[in-house]
């Protein structure tokens, strides 16, 4: 995306003071703790910013209130809350909410004849084969209540909206017992006048905060992607809003007396409040913050192309940065039917996890997943009651994995023949390969798939993996990554210091962002550009606001903005980045000139070449305002301790690779030294992470402690 | 063939390897296409294909589920034509549309390329979309009342599009002289030609990776698996013989009912699938050819075993029996224009039959109509437009679950476009986009609920209404004991009031003025198992929320429900 260019003088917040906090604290408080509560653990890491140094805890997450584990991850490296400047939170309260079906009781409002549009989606199905299934909504159809009022696809209302409707369907779904209520009218994007006058009659009633307009939160055309939207963020209202209260109130009690902020999944966080009213933005917080970190990570190691990729229990997870920036994609469904259409970093997901079980079919072909394990009863070497093997028992039987040392300090150790037996049975037997050869194959289709979800996000987008690193993060990425360069042809992987904490860290780093989006719906040629520079000026000074209320340092501020177009006919649109000035008074209007050049630019850039007399469409104006905020030092993480390569070395233990036992020396990553190289065969080991290093590849520590793994010929 | 054995590794990655290449195709299509029909409901499909028989090989996930199968008669096309000029090079590209050779209708543009390696066809590529418009008497190609294929659109036969990687220029011109929308189809064509350029470079990567001997290998495995998976999916079935029928409205020409018949055979491992019995073949474009009979009975049975592959060896132990002279198997030039209606009746009487077999693999009937509705006018600027779109049903119960609301069609994955949109692109207003309470089939599982469009026409110089449906006259079925659900109901405004078609589903040229309206009610889908083991919750659930009324769920289910908080 491109920047925008300051009219004015000067940048606008360079060396702008801390702001002093209440209480008259003359030392403002310079710790910044960043918190990702995940499914099994809950990570912390604190940065001290005057202090240059930095530390990670790694605590159970408590359920159902995680705020137990929160603070407890906080108390291990931080005893005085008041030494806190700012806590950010990446939260997975919404997803789970929404995959648990553990929202509040909502109601809806909306256009006559138009209820049942969040129960009838966009008319697809779950899956292409089967038929089978059906679909419940977040609200139940007697609690969808039509209201008479119409506006038409220009915007002329033909019907303004019955306020005592309005009144009288509130009332009712009050008398329901709801504590939250969506309003989407149609068209409502073309002109807000009837969802806006509803909306108030309904805040003068309702009791609680929590009521969701569809024209604040995605003015833009499709009604079925706004009213599931919306639905949605009034269905998380209370639990989040609830969540975030607890946890806020819990910081205060402890001392805390700073700024409390969430990451929402477009990578860039939020205030509280904010979060509180538009929780459905944070629908991929934790999974973004994580994306966010190893963009940096990577970009100061001098790889600013990179492909992430986390490991869990369930699943593989990817995602693509390119020249530093990540990929936002428009929307996701986070369950059959359950539409988020909110800017999120674009992250594809395959079920091939650690816990991904490995079976044959009726026609003797060898498969990896989607049925999962997970982490509990988790792979057969947890003995926890699963019988059939996982991606990690493989690792296990094939010496990758430390059956003495598990990570994660969950259990003492693993059964080994156990996870062998598993492996005969459902592998070895049907394929007529033996326990080992068995074990090898279950990773080599593992392997293959994880490398399909790269190739999907490079080769299939056009870029070439040979540009890019790997950043394999989570507990179990970092033992694939040679199969990774091998299967794509990716350059080299980086394993950052701490990849079982990414995203917490990235919860540090992430900028505040802000995205608007307006459904314009026009010919380009014929655009209003005042009314267009005037929205733009709009979303800005809500963004700059934000900026402004959020109490926390910023070194400069961006406006972006991108319009959504095609020629008159095309369904699909392209993302064209708009250069815009601006300054203090406000917008200057773009020319229809440069509206078309700048769609001709990305259309070319896109499909490579432009069609000869085709009509431009202008149909989304999207504005983002970010707030960058200062980066700290990497180096603050790299290894401090004078110890050599060789007093690093614990042990040795045989490991399998393509065939054959190798005896493998064992590394303590942590202590490593910079500059350290280590040729494979090799294993590093860290509490969260062990790293494997294939014997024709060679890991070495760079000056902020991250392992870069190549082809020994790479690096020779 | 002297290739080496493939060991269960190597294939199960290359298995992956070239669905991805596939999938990649469909990908590369859906992005460039510029016609919504395939960018936004992918009607579209790509594929891997024998280098002798044309057998499916490798087909992509996320193209049309009826296109699985139609496509190997594509390229058999190609093959037989090739053969017969016997001028066949690398670098060709053949194209054509005539549906009695390559299936389905005339509106699906195929392209078919010959895949070289070491100067010898290693295998063929090809692509086919839905284009907006290729001639013929109606604008989008479904013209309700043709009577010969040349009332539909203009007949391509396989040609050669380009010859050893020259574009025929004069073909491309006949192409986009014959079309309404030429500057879609040139941005489909362009797309299409891409999509094989892009399977030919992803081929040349893996067979450099892997060698050619190795993937010609792992191509035969791959057939072989199929048939063993097959194999053993049929041997999970009782042996027996089932029979069921069902029944067309009419064929758009003259209103009489036109049975569709199938007699299931299990024998051990092997199937069969006959249609003898079935009407024979009519006037109007509810024909189907032949091709298209046999790729429908893949979609049928893929819907039943999901876990089947994309591949030809999935048909080896199924026979399958289309009789000469109907319907079914209608020969050049009857028109074909409407076959998504036939297909869909052909799997429905095939999910009747093995319902009897085993019920618990079955989901009952689908709405089992598309009903492709146009509404088209000229404005006062005297430009045209056309406001063309398919529109959803419900699906049918199952052993699993009810059936969902508001689906799309079984041979489809098309997604509707929202109300807005076709609001802000035509002059209509939806009054009405809603479920359609009671018409789903009641049952241990109901049937999911058909859907309430109502448009208005807002233009002045007012409006004409072209649909083409079924379903008017004989209800989707339940199964296992599940009721049928209702019909569809289409209905227009008049000076005098709201009428309906004579014949009751299909219908051109309906005049609407300004402030006039049609409806279109939409059946549901089939029950699955007697009401009366529903459970009294359930249906209290539904009367609450709406879903069924008091009286409908009174007569089917009893008033047992009335004490469970209804």
């Amino acid at each position: 995306m491109l920047r925008t260019e300051p009219t004015g003088g000067g940048t606008e917040d360079e060396g702008l003071p801390e702001k002093t906090l209440p209480g008259g604290s003359m030392t403002a408080p310079t710790k910044m703790v960043g918190v990702d509560v995940g499914g099994t653990f809950t990570d912390v890491f604190v940065l001290d910013e005057a202090a240059g140094t930095a530390a990670v805890a790694k605590v159970p997450t408590t359920r159902p209130d995680q705020s137990g584990g929160f603070l407890d991850g906080i108390g291990r490296e931080v005893a005085d809350l008041s030494k806190i400047g700012t806590v950010v939170h990446g939260t997975t309260a919404g997803t789970n909410a929404l995959l648990e079906r553990k929202g509040a009781e909502i109601g809806l409002i909306t256009t006559e004849g138009f209820r049942d549009v969040l129960e009838m989606r966009r008319r697809d199905r779950r899956a292409t084969w089967g038929l089978r299934g059906d679909f419940e909504p977040v609200v139940p159809r007697n609690r969808r209540i039509e209201v008479p009022e119409r506006t038409l696809a220009d915007g002329t209302v033909m019907t303004a909206v019955d306020i005592s409707a309005v009144r009288a369907a509130a009332r009712a779904l009050l008398d329901e017992g709801c504590t939250a209520c969506a309003v989407v009218f149609v068209n409502s994007y073309a002109n807000p006048a009837n969802e806006t006058a509803a909306v108030a009659a309904i805040r003068d009633i309702w009791p609680t905060p929590h009521v969701s307009a569809s024209v604040e939160i995605l003015p833009e055309i499709r009604e079925f992607e706004r009213m599931s939207t919306t639905a949605l963020n009034a269905y998380l209202q209370p639990e989040v809003a609830g969540y975030l209260d607890r946890l806020e109130g819990a910081l205060r009690q402890g001392g805390f007396d700073g700024r409390f902020l969430v990451v929402q999944s477009n990578g860039g966080v939020m205030a509280v409040d904010t979060a509180c009213r538009l929780p459905v933005r944070t629908a991929l917080s934790g999974p973004a913050a994580g994306v966010i970190a190893a963009a940096y990570i990577a970009g100061e190691a001098g790889y600013p192309d990179v492909i992430t990729g986390d490991m869990g229990g369930t699943s593989f997870d990817v995602s693509l940065i390119a020249d530093g920036e990540t990929v936002l994609a428009p929307q996701t469904s986070i369950d059959f039917g359950m539409v988020v259409r909110t800017p999120m970093i674009e992250i594809a997901t395959i079920g091939a996890g650690g816990g991904s079980i490995a079976w044959v079919d009726k026609g003797g072909l060898l498969n990896i997943g989607p049925e999962s394990a997970g982490s509990n009863p988790g792979p057969v070497a947890y003995g926890l009651g699963n019988d059939r093997p996982t991606v990690t028992d493989a690792n296990v039987v094939l010496g990758r994995i430390d059956a003495d040392r598990p990570i994660g300090g969950k259990l003492d150790r693993l059964d080994v023949e156990a996870a062998k037996r598993a492996i005969d049975a459902h592998v070895g037997q049907p394929l007529g390969l033996d326990t080992l050869a068995a074990s090898e194959a279950v990773l080599t289709v593992a392997n293959s798939r994880m490398a399909g979800a790269i190739r999907l996000v490079s080769i299939e987008r056009g870029y070439n993996p040979r540009r890019f690193a790997f950043m394999p993060f989570g507990g179990g990425g970092a033992l694939h990554a040679g199969a990774m360069l091998a299967e794509v042809g990716l350059a080299r992987a980086i394993v950052p210091r701490h990849p079982g904490v990414t995203s917490a860290m990235g919860c540090v780093i992430a900028d505040m962002r802000q995205d608007f989006v307006q459904t314009i719906n026009a010919l380009a040629a014929e655009v209003d550009t005042d009314r267009l520079a005037a929205l733009i000026d709009g979303h800005r000074r809500q963004g700059f606001d934000l900026l402004d209320a959020a109490g926390i340092r910023f070194t400069g501020r961006d406006l972006t903005v991108e319009l959504d177009m095609a020629y008159a006919g095309q369904t699909h649109t392209v993302a064209v980045p708009l250069t815009v000035k601006h300054d203090e008074s406000g917008v200057r209007a773009p020319t229809h000139a440069e509206i078309a050049d700048a769609f001709d630019a990305a259309y070319r850039a896109t499909y490579g070449n432009l069609l000869p007399g085709g009509v431009r469409r202008l149909l989304n104006l999207r504005t983002a305002t970010i707030g960058r905020r200062p980066k700290f030092d990497l180096t603050t993480l790299a290894p401090t301790g004078g110890a050599s390569v060789e007093e690093c070395r614990r042990a040795a233990r045989p490991v399998h690779f393509a065939g054959a036992w190798h005896d493998t020396p064992i590394y303590d990553r942590l202590a490593l030294p910079v500059g350290a190289v280590i040729d494979g065969p090799a294993i590093l080991e860290q509490p969260d992470t062990t790293i494997l290093i294939e014997p024709h590849l060679r890991g070495t520590v760079d000056r902020f402690g991250n392992v870069l793994i190549e082809a020994k010929t790479a690096t020779a | 063939m002297a290739d080496p054995m493939i060991d269960p590794i190597t294939l199960a990655v290359l298995a992956g390897r070239m669905e991805q290449i596939a999938d990649e195709m469909d990908a590369t299509l859906f992005r460039s296409a510029f016609n919504p029909i395939i960018a936004e409901a992918h009607d579209a499909s790509h594929g891997l294909y024998d280098a002798t028989t044309g057998d499916t090989l490798v087909q992509g996930k996320s193209g049309l589920p009826i296109f699985v199968g139609v496509m190997a008669f594509a390229v058999k096309a190609v093959i037989e034509k090739a053969a017969a000029d016997g001028d066949l090079s690398d670098g060709d590209v053949y194209i054509f549309n005539d549906a009695h050779i390559g299936g389905t209708h005339l509106s699906d543009m195929r392209l078919v390329r010959p895949y070289f390696r070491d100067g010898e066809v290693f295998c063929y590529l090809a692509s086919v979309g839905h284009w907006h418009d290729v001639g013929g008497a109606v604008p989008g190609n479904y013209n309700p009342s043709a009577t010969e294929v040349f009332q539909e659109a203009f007949v391509l036969p396989p040609v050669k599009l380009m010859a050893a990687g020259a574009m025929r220029q004069d073909i491309v011109d006949i192409l986009l002289r014959n079309s309404r929308m030429p500057l879609s189809a040139q941005g489909d064509l362009s797309g299409q030609i891409n999509a094989l350029d892009l399977g030919v470079r992803r081929m040349d990567a893996l067979l450099d990776e892997y060698g050619a001997g190795t993937v010609r290998a792992a191509f035969t495995a791959l057939g072989d698996r199929a048939e063993a998976l097959a194999r053993a999916e049929i041997a999970g079935l009782p042996d027996g013989t089932w029979s069921a029928e069902d029944f067309m409205d009419n064929d758009g020409i003259t209103d009489a009912v036109l049975p569709i018949r199938v007699t299931l055979t299990v024998e051990g491992e092997r199937l069969a699938l006959d249609f003898t019995g079935s009407a024979p073949v009519c006037a109007g474009p509810i024909n189907i050819a032949l091709p298209t009979s046999i790729a429908c009975c893949y979609v049928a049975i893929k819907h039943v075993f999901p876990a089947l592959p994309a591949n030809a060896g999935v048909m080896r132990p199924i026979d399958i029996t289309i009789p000469e002279g109907s319907l079914l198997s209608a020969e050049f030039p009857r028109p074909t224009g409407g076959y998504t209606e036939t297909i869909l009746r052909m799997i429905d009487v095939v999910f009747s039959a093995m319902a009897q077999a085993a019920p618990e693999r079955v989901v009952a009937n689908a709405y089992g109509t598309i009903n492709a509705l146009s509404i088209a006018g000229t404005k006062a600027d005297g430009k045209r437009w056309v406001m063309f779109s398919f529109y959803g049903g419900g699906h049918g119960g199952s052993a699993d679950s009810d059936g969902l609301n508001h689906g799309n069609a079984p041979i489809s994955t098309a997604t509707i476009p929202p109300a807005e949109i076709l609001e802000a692109a035509y002059p209509v207003m939806f009054r009405q986009w809603a479920l359609r309470p009671d018409s789903g089939g009641a049952g241990r599982h109901r049937g999911g609920l058909g859907a309430v469009y109502e448009i208005e026409v807002l233009e002045k110089n007012g409006a004409e209404a072209f649909l083409f449906g079924e379903r008017g006259k004989f209800a989707p079925k339940g199964v296992a004991g599940g009721a049928e659900a209702a019909l569809n109901i289409f209905s227009y405004e008049t000076d005098e009031g709201w009428a309906h078609p004579p014949l009751a589903s299909k219908m051109v040229g309906i005049p609407l003025k300004q402030g006039q309206r049609v409806r279109l009610e939409t059946p549901g889908g089939g029950g699955y198992g007697p009401a009366d083991a529903r459970d009294p919750a359930a249906v209290a659930r539904d009367v609450a929320q709406g879903h069924v009324s008091e009286q409908a769920a009174d007569a089917a289910y009893g008033t047992d429900w009335r004490g469970n908080g209804g």
